[in-house]
């Protein structure tokens, strides 16, 4: 049995050629998504290792909790704790090691990298055993930097270039006095790290006199863990935790580990479309060759095989075949991970460097999906083989595949239908966004599983709806039409591959599409302000931003949003300070009660935050802020709030006393001629050409939301591209396993009299049909599932609103046409070319 | 070079030729593997007269047939139908004179299997985009008797009926001639009696042309002339043929052994 199911491959080489690659496609894909991921988490991990080579242990603050109507004081090292640690007897040195944001410019005076990975640090002394120096010497004073060797070879910068380098807003111009080399990560990755010394290090990232973790390093013969049982005896336990080198590499190699599970998750779950869709076109193959091969398998069953042996060489046979892919599949999966970290690295997404993982667990992963989903695809088929009865075999009369009828199948997909859309609707009308997760999901599924049985009896009335068209087309166009409904279970299996990749796009476009314009309308409608100025990675800015602006030419408000937590009734909140005297001017926020008055005592409170605290206007309320003085507030009036702005406003004059280390999330600006290039250019002139901050207008605003949209979109098109070339693949095996079933016919029609050219459009629009047949339910289910799931989101964003992309649904039904004209390229020609008289004398 | 034994003619409306073989050659393959299936026939086909060519299996019969009615091409020499002259006419000429100007019955029947009895019969003409003569289809479809059976599907139609609408598909486009391969070749006796009936008298009432291939003396008996290949030539032309004239004629033709009617009736053609 084993050698006919060998040799049968063997004879439908061409017939299998489309599934060999919707299967090694999606081979590819997976093994492509363990390959590109085990790599980069590998070169992580050997990455951030190398930062703890001048660590034993490693000093980290302790947080403590808020209690009673305390703040906590932020987490961090005094210099008497690095002292202390340095005496322990084990110790050989230690190092106090500060972090932060740190803009540098280029020499084109734009930022150089991307706004989170340019890091800033302090350079320990004068030789700083992490970060060995090159040329030069060691910063010193506030007017030096080193930079590293990588960022300065991008730059083109040298010992004793002045450069323009910004922490928190001010624009500081000090010389390199050296270049290191280093091993931090984020360097390694593509970023750049700009050290100051010590001391100008704690004043720019607000650390006087502290430290964000204390390196020790042993003295020779202690062990990490002896250095850690000395540490811990003699530092506070409260404000200190102690952490050898080896716990922390291997807690970041779980960090990196656990970060690139999600995303390979991610990937892996678009690589299971692709194979889903791919099962259908599989099924679709095994179910024409059992179909082709009736008589052979019924003498088979004549001469003595059993049924169990007719099935058994079917799932052979796509033993063989999957095999054959997935091993083509894991050899293009090595490519295609090894080609996507070039790809990355040619579009400025630097990632560390390490060797092509292809772990056993890939090779063998790889190998079963491949083998396991063409099996389990081949099944179905394969009992059928068997039921073909011994007596077939004898029959001179071509034995057709006897359409089963469809009842049991329509009442089946009726059922589920109607079960998935009930509990779709069940779950849009759930209030709680999380737990509706679960039945729209479930819902979902049951739908299109539904619709998928239901496609045969779908596919009769819609695709007489494109009679009328098709008539255009002559004979053609009719033969076309009564083909593709010719077998329903062929065409339903076709574009239903392509229905799902369609309607996983329109759900996801619509979905994207409207929270765009619900995030956008609440960025931008609240907002009066002409510009919004903050920092390129969303770090804060220092209060001199909010002064320079305040003096710039024909700037007539300003407010920074000042973020500052608080403790009010035993919780802790955060405040946030504003301008009293301009906020009113540069924000629209609709109020409910009571008056808009932010000044002194007088705060106003978003909704959520007044129903929650059962607040009314005129309520005081006590509030204990982070140097532990207290006050009390009252609100004088309630807002409704929005993603931007939400929470307890109050005055900066009032809440600035207060905090030890004052910044701005962001300043609003208004200007006196409202927005234009001179204006915009003018603030960021009075900035002093900054290139860590951003100065928005609204549009500028809306345009960054629409480019993350856009973004997000383009990856999860790219991702479900695969899909799509699957369903493509399935079409053009449908028609070319069509032609080649109905060459007698085709023979007939080009000897009465149809010319090539008459032939070819009938296969082109027979796939035209069955593409767009697909293409019209993905697409009405995916706006169905954009709806519902626009419902969800609408629970915890007010301003959405469902907004149909009838652009973007045109070119998808487009889309769907191309596919079905692109799939017809070769079985039409195919069928053109057919040997009429081959063709008339088969039998 | 006409036919053999220049014509008695057998119809008196016989006199204009439809389709004409001059010193036609077929050859397939190249070198050692090199055969000649047609070897400088020359033939004519009068128009209004049934015409049928028989030959042992490799005559060369069914490839006569495939060359003169333009789905084949020819090697040398010259093929006409009407006027036409068929050699060096490119792909799309020649569809069209298919399509235009011959009918053609196969043994496989060859309906499209999802359109109806009668869309079938009326396919030729809807390739064409021509409007079929209803007064012409009615008839046809009465002749072959198919009249209550036109809204039915082929697979709903039994064999006999089922080239009874091929029948009536070569008929209702009034082609100036119409080949039929081994008609009754897939076909019970009563059934393949019914259709050569039907093509007689599509000559004798209707006027049509019919050259028909077979390999059965039963069916060559209803054709008013016979033509016999061998090796690709014409070794005897018989005009009011009978089945046992026609029997004893392919004897000897074969040496001693001739195919008897429906001993071999698949891959029996040349």
């Amino acid at each position: 049995m084993f050698r006919t199911a060998v040799r049968n491959v063997l004879a439908h080489k061409a017939r299998l050629l489309m599934t060999v690659l919707a299967v090694m496609l999606g081979v590819a894909f997976v093994s492509g998504t363990l390959v590109f991921t085990n790599t980069i988490s590998q070169a992580q991990q050997s990455s951030s290792a190398k930062g703890f080579d001048h660590v034993d242990v490693a000093v980290e603050p302790e947080s403590q909790p808020d209690r009673g109507d305390r703040l906590a004081p932020p987490p961090q090292l005094s210099e008497a704790l690095l002292k202390k640690a340095a005496q322990v007897p084990g110790a050989d040195s230690a190092i106090g090691s500060l972090q932060g944001f740190t803009a540098l410019a280029g020499k084109d005076g734009k930022l150089v990298g991307t706004g989170f990975s340019t890091q800033g640090g302090n350079y320990w002394g004068s030789h700083d055993p992490r970060h060995p120096l090159e040329t030069g010497r060691a910063p010193h004073g506030p007017h030096e930097v080193a930079i590293d060797a990588k960022t300065a070879e991008r730059t083109g910068y040298k010992v004793g270039d002045t450069v323009r380098v910004s922490v928190d807003g001010p624009v500081l111009t000090p010389k390199i006095s050296g270049i290191f080399t280093t091993d931090d990560g984020t360097v390694a990755a593509g970023g750049s790290l700009t050290l100051f010394d010590t001391p100008t290090a704690q004043r720019l990232f607000h650390k006087e006199g502290a430290y964000d973790r204390i390196d020790v390093e042993a003295a020779a013969g202690v062990s990490q863990h002896a250095l850690q049982t000395q540490l811990d005896d003699v530092l506070p336990k409260d404000r200190a935790s102690t952490a050898t080198a080896r716990q922390l590499a291997d807690d970041q190699a779980e960090t990196i580990a656990s970060s690139m599970d999600s995303f390979r998750t991610t990937l892996l779950m678009f690589a299971g479309i692709a194979l889903f869709v791919g099962i259908f076109l599989i099924a679709n193959t095994f179910t024409m060759l059992v179909a082709q091969r009736t008589k052979e398998l019924a003498l088979l069953r004549a001469v003595g095989a059993s049924r169990k042996q007719v099935t058994r060489s079917v799932l052979f046979e796509a033993f063989v075949v999957g095999t054959i892919a997935a091993v083509a599949g894991l050899a293009v999966g090595v490519g295609i991970g090894a080609g996507l970290r070039a790809v990355m690295g040619a579009t400025g997404v630097t990632l560390p460097d390490g060797p092509l993982v292809i772990s056993p667990g890939t090779v063998a992963a790889s190998l079963a999906v491949g083998i396991l989903v063409t099996m389990l695809a081949a099944w179905l088929p394969g009992r059928r083989a068997a039921k073909i009865p011994p007596v077939a075999a004898m029959n001179s009369v071509h034995a057709t595949a006897t359409t089963k009828s469809l009842v049991l199948r329509n009442t089946l997909g009726a059922l589920l239908t109607a079960a998935g859309t009930a509990v779709v609707l069940y779950a849009t009308s759930m209030q709680d966004m999380d737990s509706a997760q679960l039945p729209l999901g479930l819902g979902a599924v049951l739908l299109v599983i539904g619709i998928f049985v239901l496609t045969p009896l779908l596919s009769r009335p819609l695709i007489a709806a494109a009679g009328p068209l098709l008539r255009a087309f002559g004979v053609s166009g009719k033969l076309a039409r009564l083909n593709a409904v010719r077998n329903p279970r062929r065409t339903a299996a076709t574009s239903a591959a392509l229905m799902i990749g369609l309607t996983l796009i329109t759900g996801m476009t619509v979905i994207a599409g409207s929270s765009q314009q619900a995030v956008d309308k609440m960025a931008t409608s609240a907002l009066k302000a002409d510009y919004v100025v903050s920092m390129a990675n969303g770090s804060s800015l220092s209060p001199e931003v909010e002064k320079k602006l305040d003096g710039a030419d024909g700037v007539t408000a300003v407010s920074g949003l000042r973020n500052a937590p608080a403790r009010i009734a035993n919780s802790t909140e955060y405040l946030t300070g504003v301008n009293g005297r301009t906020i009113g001017d540069l924000t629209d926020l609709p109020l409910k009660n009571g008056a808009f008055t932010v000044g002194g005592k007088d705060v106003v409170v978003d909704d959520d935050t007044a129903k929650e605290k059962g607040w009314k206007a005129g309520t005081t309320f006590p509030v204990t802020y982070e140097d532990g003085s207290k006050q009390r507030l009252t609100v004088a009036g309630i807002y409704e709030g929005n993603e931007l702005i939400s929470g307890i406003l109050l005055d900066n004059a009032t809440l600035t006393p207060h905090i030890g280390d004052p910044s701005d999330m962001q300043v609003m600006v208004k200007t006196a001629g409202g927005t234009s290039d001179a204006a915009q250019s003018g603030l960021i002139k009075a900035l002093g050409d900054n290139p860590a901050i951003q100065v928005q207008d609204k549009q500028d605003i809306s345009e960054g939301i629409a480019k993350t949209v856009t973004l997000m979109l383009n990856m999860l098109y790219g991702l479900l591209a695969m899909a799509v070339i699957v369903a493509v693949l399935g079409v053009v095996n449908t028609l070319a396993m069509s032609v080649f079933e109905r060459s007698q016919e085709i023979g007939m029609l080009r000897a009465i009299g149809l010319d090539r050219r008459g032939i070819k459009r009938m296969v082109r629009l027979e796939s035209l049909v069955i593409s767009l047949f697909g293409g019209v339910l993905g697409i009405g289910l995916g706006v169905f599932f954009g709806w519902a799931g626009g419902k969800l989101i609408s629970g915890s964003l007010d301003t959405y609103e469902m907004v149909l992309p009838w652009g973007r649904l045109g070119l998808f039904l487009a889309l769907a046409a191309l596919v079905g004209v692109l799939a017809a390229l070769w079985p039409a020609r195919r069928a053109a070319r057919l040997n009429m008289l081959a063709a008339i004398k088969a039998e | 070079m006409t036919t053999l034994h220049s014509g008695v003619p057998t119809a008196t409306r016989a006199t204009a030729v439809a389709a004409r073989a001059t010193d036609l050659t077929k050859v397939y393959g190249q070198g050692e593997t090199q055969v000649v299936a047609l070897d400088g026939v020359s033939v004519d086909f009068r128009q209004a007269e049934f015409t049928a060519i028989m030959g042992p299996s490799g005559s060369g019969k069914s490839t006569l047939m495939h060359c003169m009615a333009g789905l084949d091409t020819v090697s040398r020499g010259s093929a006409r139908i009407g006027e036409t002259e068929l050699t060096g006419l490119k792909d799309k000429k020649l569809t069209q004179l298919r399509r235009d100007k011959i009918g053609f019955i196969f043994q496989a029947f060859n309906l499209l299997p999802t359109l109806s009895a009668l869309e079938n019969i009326t396919l030729p003409m809807d390739i064409a985009g021509r409007k079929p003569d209803k007064q012409w289809v009615d008839r046809v479809v009465e002749t072959v008797g198919l009249s209550e059976r036109l809204k039915h599907r082929p697979s709903e139609l039994s064999g006999g009926q089922q080239q009874r609408v091929a029948v009536a598909r070569a008929l209702a486009s009034k082609p100036e001639i119409i080949f039929a391969d081994e008609p009754t070749g897939n076909l019970d006796s009563r059934s393949g009696a019914e259709v050569l009936g039907f093509l007689r008298n599509s000559v004798r009432e209707l006027g049509q042309t019919v050259v028909m291939v077979t390999h059965d003396p039963v069916a060559a008996a209803y054709a008013d002339r016979v033509v016999f290949l061998a090796d690709g030539r014409i070794v005897d032309d018989m005009t009011a043929p009978t089945a046992d004239k026609v029997l004893e004629r392919m004897l000897r033709l074969s040496g001693g052994s001739p195919q008897t009617p429906g001993s071999d009736a698949k891959g029996r053609t040349s």
